[in-house]
C-alpha cells in the first residue's frame, strides 16, 4: 500500500473521470468555477450561433466553422472537468483502498454479542483476541497486544499497543499478533479521519482555500479585462467597418481568458492531498497541506527522527591497574539481566570485542539489583558476594568514596571528556572500586544531516526537542545540523516554544503522539498526529501520519510547495500564453477588411479561419497535456527563493510566450490543408 | 542628429543626477530628520500648523487618512469653482477677462483638482492673474502634494516594525508642499524667467512688429507657474499652447530645464522610497523596471520621428531634420519626441509639439506611456499604480516559489487582491469603455464632427483623448473636437474615477498589510529587490497593462502605421 507507484492514468479510473466530466457540465457546479463558467456560457452562445447558421442565416459564416469552434469549446470544457475527475478519482481510489480493509469484519462486544463493523457505534467497547482483524479505531483501556498495522503502514514488524499511555490507540483493518485487549470505540461510524479525507477528495465538503480563493479573484479579474476588451472590440470594429463574427469574438476572448489554469486549479489542490495521502498522511483539510508549505519552523523529537531510537555503548574506558577483561566481562554481567535499550547495547558492545560471561556464571542464582531514584544506578550481587554496580558518575563516585576507596583521576577525566562530546558516561563499579566508564552515545540517523540542510535551505528553521540535559543536546544539535533544540523538554516547553515563535510571525510544525503533547498540536499551525499516538492527539492535529514516522513533517512541507508552485507555474504560463494568442487573433480579426494588418501576422498564419481554429485547438489541447504536470505537482527545488523563481520563470514564463507560438504555428499548418 | 541624441542623452543622466540626492532630501523631509532648509521651513510650518489648529504628531490608520484626502480635495474643489467664477469681479484681472461659465467652471475645476490639467479654456482670455494664482497655480501645488503625501503613507506602511497607524496625512501633504515642491520649483522659476519666461502682473504688452503693425503680447505670471506645472507633474499651460508657446518655452535651455523638471519628482520619489525603508536595492530595481520600460516606448518614439514621414519622403522632400510636423523648430525632432514621452509616461500632459502630428507609432509609444501610467508615473500616484502592479507580481512570484505570497513580511490575501484587481482593472475598463461609446456614435452618426480624421487616425484621437484622461494627463492629438457636452462629461467622470480610485486602492492596501502580522524573512521568502523580480512586474504590466490595448491600438496607430509605411 505503501507509495504505490501506479500509473497516472488507469484504465477504470480514466472511465470513471470520463463520465464525471460530463456530469460536471452542470452549470450549477461550474459557477464555483468563473473561469470555466464564463467558458460554458460561450459554448451555449455558440451552440445557439450554430443553430441559427443551421437555419439559414449567412452572416456568421459557415455551418462547418461555427460548429468546429462550438465542438472545441464543448472539448476544452471536458478537459477541463476531465482533469478535476481525474484528481479525485485517484484521490478516491487511494482513500478506498485504505478504507476497504476494514470494512465488514466482525466485531464481538463486551458481552460477546458479535455485529458487524460498520454498526459500532461511538463509545462501544469490544474484545480482540490473537488472529482478529481490528473491526474499528479506538483506544485500549485493558491489556497489550502485538499488532501487524502493515495493512495501514506497509511496515511488516509488528507493534505493541496497550492501555494506558501514549500507545493505546489501533485502528480499524489492523490484526492482532498476540495476546487480548479491550478497545473503546472512539468516533462514530462516517466519521473518522479516512472518511473525512474521503469526503474531502469528492468534492461535497470541498472548501476552497484561502489561496484557492485569492488566485481565483486574480483570474476572475483577468477574465473581466478581458470580457471588456472583446465587448468593446465590437463598437471599434463598427467604426473600422470591419464586421467581427461571433465565433470570432468568442474564440478571442476564451483564448485570451485563462482556462489552462482555470481548468486545472481544483485538478492541483485535489492532487495535494492526494499526494499527501499517497505518502500516508491524512489531512483533515486542504488548508492543512497549503500552509505546510509556508512552514518556518519545524519541531523534532530527537529520538526516533535524529538519532535511531535510543543511546548505544560504544566504548569501554578501564581505570588505571584493572585489566581490561575484567573490567568488560563485569560490564558484561551487570547488563544480562538489564533490559533497557542502554544494557543490551552493552551486551552486545561486549559481544563484538569477542567477551562472553565466564563459565559457570549462573543468572538465576545472582541477585538482580534494579535501578531506582535514589541510587541512580543498578547492578547485580553475585553468588560468591561480588557486588557489581554500574550508575551515573557522581552516584559511583559517593559509593566508591563512601567505602573509602579513591575515584581513579584518568577515569574522572574521561567521564568528563564523554560528557562534553554529547555522550552519557556509565561508571562500573565492582565491590565499590571503580572499574572504568562505559560510553554511552546517540545515534544520529544517516542521510538527516542532508534533510536539515535541504530545510535550511527551503529557509525552515528546525528545532530538536529532547529530554536530554543542555550539553548533551547541544552537542547533538550541533552534530546533526538543527538551528535549535530545546533540552530538558517537557510539554509545556514545546507549547511555549511554539507560542513564542508564533508571535513573532512564524508558522510552526510539530509531530506529537501523547496525550500531553495535544495542546501543542492543536496550538502548531501544523500538527501531525502518529496514527499510534492517543486519540487526543490525533484530535489536536490536522494531519494523522499512518506511518507514525517522525521525519514525515519534511515530507509533508514539501508537498506543501509543490501545490502552491503547480498553481504559480501554471498561472504564469496560462497567462504568458496570451502574448502569441494576440498576435494569432488579432490581425485575423481585421485581416479581410483592412489587409494593411498582414503586415501584424507575424506567425504567417494560412487564414483568418485558421488562425482562430488554431489558437483555440491550441487552448483546448493545452489542458490535457498540463494535466499530469498539474497532477504530479511541479518538482520542489530547494534552492533558494530567488533561483527558484528564475528557473520557474525562465521555464514556464517564458516558455509560456514561446511554446504557443510553435503549437500554434504547428497546428495551423495542419488546420490549414482542411480549409 | 548625433548631438540631438547626445542632447537627449545628457538630459537624461542630469535627471538622475539631481533625482538621487532629492530622493534622499525627501526622504529626510518625511522622516522628519534634521535638513539645511529647517531653520527657513520650520517657523512657517509652525504657523501654519497653529493657525488651522491641526496637530501633526497624530497618527491615523488609512481610513482617517482617506478621509483626511478626500475632505481636502472637496474643500477645493469649491475654492475653485467660487473664484473661476466671479473673477471679472476679483482683482488682478489687468485684461479684464469675463467670469467662466459654470460648466466650464466645473469642468476646469475638476481637471485641475485631479492633477490632470485637461484644459478646455486658453489661458490668455478665459482666466484672470488671480485665477491663474490662487486656483490653478494653487492646485498644480496642493494637487501634487496630496500624490506625495498619499504615497509616503504607502511607504510607511511597507516598514518592517508599524502598526495600523501611519502617520499625519496633513504632515506629510504640508512637507510635500512646502519643503520639496516650493523650493524645487523656485529654482527653475528663476531659471525660467531669466531665460525669457515673463513673470509680471502687468496686462498685455503692445508692440511693434517689423511690418509696423500693432500687435498686443499676452503675457503675466508665467515662469512661476510653469515651474510647479512641469515639477508636479500637472502639465496644465499658463498659455493655450503649453509649452510650445514661446514665452512659455523660450529656448532649447528652458526646454531642457523643463523637460528635467517633468521627470525629476517622479525619478527622486523612488529613490526616497529607497532611502526612507533604507532597500536602496529595492529602489534601484524600481527604477529599473520603469526605466525599461520608459526607454522602450523613448527610443522607438526618437527613431521613427527622427526618421521622418514616408509621405512627405514620397513627395521627393528630403527630411534631413526628421519628421518636423507640429514641432518647434527650436526643440528640433528628437527633443519633441523625448517630451512626448516623458509627458506621456509621468502623466505630466504638457507639450512642447503636437502630438496629433507625431508619426503613428510615437503615438502608439505616447499611449502605452499613458496606458502602463506607471513608467515613474504622476508624483506620488506613479509609484501607487507600480505599487499595484508590485502586488500583482508578488502574488504570482510567491506561489511559484512554493509559499503564501508576501511582500515586506506581510502576507498578500483575498481581500487585497480584491482591491488590487479592481484598481488594475479601471484603466482598462475606462479606456476601454469610453473609447468604444464615442466609436459607436460615431459610427451610427459619422456627420457628428467630432474628427478632423477619419480612419484609423480618428480613431487613435479618440482613444487618446479617453487615455489622458483616465491616466490624469491632460493632453491630446488636438484633432479632436473635443468642447462639446459629450466629451466634457464623459471624460469628466473618467477623470474623477481615475484619480481617487487608484489612490484609494493603493492606500488601502497598504493599511491593512500593515495591519497584519510580520513573518520575519527566510531563506524561503521570495525577495522583491531582485533583477528576476524585476522581469516578472515588467512582465505583469506588459501583459495586464500594454496587452490589454493591442485590439485598440492594431485599430489605431498601428493600422495606420501599416498603411502608409
Amino acid at each position: 500500500m505503501k507509495s504505490q507507484n501506479t500509473g497516472l492514468f488507469q484504465k477504470d479510473l480514466v472511465i470513471e473521470a470520463f463520465r464525471q466530466s460530463f456530469v460536471k457540465l452542470n452549470p450549477v457546479l461550474m459557477f464555483r468555477n468563473p473561469v470555466m463558467f464564463t467558458v460554458e456560457v460561450c459554448t451555449f452562445v455558440m451552440l445557439i450561433v450554430f443553430l441559427w447558421t443551421l437555419s439559414g442565416a449567412t452572416s456568421q459564416g459557415s455551418i462547418g466553422y461555427n460548429f468546429v469552434i462550438f465542438f472545441i469549446l464543448l472539448i476544452t470544457l471536458l478537459f477541463a472537468n476531465f482533469a478535476e475527475a481525474i484528481a479525485e478519482a485517484r484521490g478516491k481510489a487511494q482513500a478506498n483502498s485504505l478504507r476497504k480493509t476494514r470494512e465488514e469484519t466482525p466485531a464481538r462486544l463486551e458481552n460477546g454479542q458479535i455485529i458487524s463493523s460498520s454498526q459500532l457505534k461511538k463509545g462501544d467497547v469490544f474484545v480482540c483476541e490473537a488472529g482478529d482483524m481490528i473491526p474499528g479505531d479506538g483506544e485500549i483501556i485493558e491489556g497489550l497486544a502485538t499488532i501487524d498495522e502493515s495493512a495501514i503502514t506497509g511496515e511488516s514488524a509488528p507493534v505493541i499497543r496497550e492501555a494506558g499511555g501514549d500507545k493505546s490507540s489501533v485502528t480499524g483493518g489492523t490484526k492482532v499478533l498476540s495476546d487480548r485487549i479491550k478497545v473503546l470505540v472512539t468516533t462514530q461510524p462516517g466519521e473518522s479521519f479516512l472518511d473525512k479525507m474521503i469526503a474531502l477528495v469528492e468534492g461535497a465538503s470541498r472548501q476552497k482555500t484561502p489561496n484557492e480563493i485569492a488566485l481565483t479573484i486574480l483570474l476572475a479579474g483577468f477574465t473581466l479585462v478581458f470580457i471588456i476588451v472583446s465587448i468593446t472590440l465590437k463598437p471599434f470594429a463598427d467604426y473600422a467597418n470591419a464586421p467581427i463574427t461571433i465565433a470570432a469574438f468568442i474564440s478571442l476572448f476564451v483564448c485570451l481568458i485563462p482556462t489552462t489554469i482555470g481548468g486545472l486549479l481544483s485538478a492541483i489542490g485535489i492532487a495535494g492531498m492526494d499526494r499527501a495521502l499517497r505518502a500516508n498522511v491524512i489531512t483533515k483539510s486542504g488548508k492543512a497541506v497549503e500552509t505546510a508549505g509556508d512552514i518556518d519552523t519545524l519541531l523534532l523529537d530527537k529520538t526516533g527522527t535524529i538519532t535511531i531510537g535510543n543511546r548505544k555503548a560504544t566504548r569501554f574506558y578501564v581505570a588505571e591497574g584493572v585489566a581490561e577483561s575484567v573490567f568488560i566481562q563485569n560490564c558484561l554481567l551487570s547488563s544480562l539481566a538489564d533490559d533497557t535499550p542502554e544494557g543490551k547495547s552493552i551486551v552486545e558492545l561486549a559481544k563484538t570485542q569477542g567477551v562472553a560471561p565466564r563459565s559457570g556464571f549462573d543468572l538465576q542464582s545472582a541477585q538482580l539489583i534494579k535501578f531506582t531514584a535514589e541510587t541512580r544506578s543498578s547492578g547485580i550481587n553475585l553468588p560468591d558476594g561480588i557486588r557489581i554496580r554500574k550508575g551515573a558518575f557522581d552516584a559511583i563516585k559517593n559509593l566508591s568514596e563512601k567505602a573509602g576507596h579513591v575515584f581513579p583521576v584518568e577515569t574522572e577525566k574521561q567521564v568528563k571528556a564523554i560528557s562534553s562530546n554529547g555522550g552519557t558516561p556509565l561508571v562500573v563499579s565492582e565491590n565499590e572500586q571503580v572499574l572504568g566508564v562505559i560510553e554511552l552515545q546517540d545515534i544520529i540517523k544517516p542521510g538527516i544531516e542532508e534533510r536539515f540542510q535541504r530545510l535550511r535551505k527551503m529557509g525552515v528553521k528546525t528545532v530538536m526537542v529532547t529530554g536530554d540535559n543542555p550539553l548533551t543536546a547541544k552537542f547533538i544539535a550541533e552534530k546533526a545540523g538543527v538551528d535549535d533544540y530545546i533540552a530538558e523538554a517537557k510539554p509545556e516547553d514545546k507549547l511555549e516554544y511554539i507560542r513564542r515563535e508564533q508571535q513573532s510571525g512564524k508558522l510552526v510544525a510539530m509531530m506529537g503522539d501523547g496525550t500531553n503533547d495535544a495542546p501543542a498540536l492543536a496550538q502548531a499551525d501544523v500538527g501531525v498526529a502518529m496514527n499510534s499516538g492517543t486519540q487526543a492527539a490525533k484530535e489536536a492535529g490536522n494531519m494523522v501520519d499512518l506511518d507514525n514516522d517522525p521525519t514525515k513533517l519534511i515530507e509533508i512541507v514539501e508537498i506543501g510547495k509543490q501545490l502552491l508552485m503547480t498553481r504559480g507555474t501554471l498561472t504564469t504560463f496560462s497567462i504568458a500564453n496570451d502574448v502569441a494568442k494576440y498576435f494569432a487573433i488579432v490581425p485575423a480579426l481585421f485581416m479581410a477588411a483592412i489587409p494593411a494588418l498582414q503586415g501584424l501576422n507575424v506567425m504567417q498564419l494560412a487564414s483568418p479561419e485558421s488562425a482562430i481554429l488554431s489558437a483555440i485547438i491550441f487552448n483546448a489541447i493545452i489542458i490535457p497535456i498540463l494535466i499530469p504536470l498539474a497532477l504530479r505537482g511541479v518538482t520542489y527545488k530547494p534552492i533558494g527563493a530567488s533561483a527558484l523563481l528564475r528557473r520557474n520563470l525562465l521555464i514556464y514564463g517564458l516558455g509560456g510566450v514561446i511554446v504557443p507560438f510553435i503549437g500554434i504555428k504547428a497546428i495551423d499548418l495542419l488546420v490549414s490543408i482542411f480549409i | 542628429m548625433n548631438t540631438e541624441i547626445l542632447g537627449l542623452a545628457l538630459m537624461f543622466v542630469v535627471t538622475l543626477a539631481l533625482a538621487i540626492p532629492l530622493g534622499k532630501y525627501m526622504a529626510k523631509v518625511y522622516l522628519c530628520q534634521k535638513t539645511w532648509l529647517d531653520p527657513f521651513f520650520n517657523p512657517i510650518e509652525r504657523i501654519f500648523f497653529r493657525a488651522s489648529g491641526i496637530d501633526p504628531t497624530r497618527k491615523m490608520n488609512w481610513k482617517e487618512h482617506l478621509v483626511a484626502l478626500l475632505t481636502i480635495n472637496f474643500v477645493w474643489f469649491f475654492f475653485a469653482m467660487l473664484v473661476l467664477m466671479t473673477q471679472a469681479w476679483l482683482p488682478l484681472n489687468p485684461d479684464g477677462n469675463s467670469n467662466m461659465s459654470p460648466d466650464l467652471a466645473f469642468n476646469t475645476a475638476i481637471s485641475f483638482l485631479v492633477n490632470c490639467n485637461l484644459q478646455h479654456y486658453s489661458g490668455e482670455t478665459g482666466l484672470s492673474y488671480l485665477s491663474q494664482v490662487v486656483v490653478i497655480q494653487f492646485l498644480q501645488f496642493v494637487t501634487a502634494g496630496t500624490g506625495m503625501a498619499a504615497a509616503v503613507v504607502v511607504f510607511n506602511a511597507m516598514r518592517i516594525h508599524v502598526t495600523e497607524k501611519l502617520g499625519n496625512f496633513y504632515n506629510y501633504f504640508v512637507k510635500s508642499c512646502l519643503r520639496i515642491l516650493l523650493p524645487v520649483s523656485f529654482v527653475a522659476a528663476i531659471l525660467l524667467a531669466f531665460n525669457g519666461a515673463p513673470m509680471t502682473f502687468e496686462g498685455k504688452a503692445n508692440m511693434i512688429t517689423v511690418e509696423g503693425d500693432t500687435m498686443q503680447v499676452s503675457r503675466g505670471p508665467a515662469a512661476a507657474m510653469v515651474a510647479i506645472k512641469q515639477s508636479g507633474t500637472n502639465g496644465g499651460g499658463f498659455f493655450g499652447v503649453n509649452s510650445a508657446h514661446p514665452l512659455e518655452n523660450p529656448s532649447y535651455f528652458t526646454n531642457v530645464v523643463e523637460n528635467i523638471l517633468i521627470l525629476l519628482i517622479p525619478i527622486a520619489m523612488i529613490f526616497a522610497l529607497g532611502f526612507y525603508l533604507h532597500r536602496k536595492k529595492l529602489a534601484w530595481i524600481i527604477f529599473g523596471v520603469m526605466t525599461t520600460g520608459f526607454l522602450l516606448l523613448l527610443t522607438t518614439a526618437v527613431y521613427f520621428e527622427m526618421k521622418g514621414n514616408p509621405a512627405i519622403s514620397i513627395m521627393g522632400i528630403a527630411q534631413n531634420s526628421g519628421s518636423m510636423e507640429g514641432k518647434e523648430v527650436r526643440f528640433g525632432a528628437a527633443a519633441s519626441a523625448y517630451w512626448g514621452v516623458t509627458t506621456t509616461v509621468t502623466s505630466n500632459g504638457s507639450v512642447n509639439s503636437m502630438h496629433d502630428s507625431h508619426t503613428p507609432i510615437s503615438g502608439a509609444m505616447q499611449m502605452l506611456g499613458m496606458m502602463t501610467n506607471s513608467f515613474y508615473g504622476g508624483v506620488g500616484v506613479g509609484f501607487l499604480n507600480f505599487y499595484i502592479f508590485i502586488i500583482l507580481a508578488v502574488f504570482i512570484s510567491g506561489l511559484m516559489v512554493g509559499r503564501t505570497p508576501e511582500f515586506m513580511g506581510r502576507k498578500i490575501e483575498a481581500r487585497e487582491m480584491k482591491i488590487a484587481m479592481i484598481v488594475a482593472l479601471l484603466h482598462p475598463f475606462l479606456i476601454l469603455s469610453g473609447t468604444a461609446m464615442a466609436a459607436y456614435i460615431f459610427y451610427l452618426n459619422p456627420e457628428i464632427g467630432w474628427l478632423n480624421n477619419p480612419g484609423f487616425h480618428g480613431f487613435s484621437e479618440m482613444l487618446y483623448e479617453y487615455t489622458s484622461a483616465a491616466a490624469n494627463n491632460g493632453s491630446g492629438f488636438e484633432g479632436l473636437g473635443d468642447n462639446t457636452p459629450w466629451w466634457n462629461i464623459s471624460t469628466g467622470i473618467v477623470l474623477i474615477l481615475a484619480r481617487y480610485l487608484p489612490i484609494i486602492g493603493p492606500v488601502a492596501i497598504a493599511g491593512i498589510l500593515a495591519s497584519k502580522k510580520f513573518i520575519p524573512e527566510s531563506a524561503g521568502t521570495l525577495k522583491t529587490d531582485t533583477g528576476t523580480f524585476g522581469v516578472m512586474v515588467f512582465a505583469v504590466i506588459f501583459i495586464l497593462a500594454a496587452l490589454a490595448f493591442f485590439p485598440a491600438l492594431t485599430l489605431g496607430p498601428l493600422g495606420e502605421y501599416f498603411s502608409i509605411y
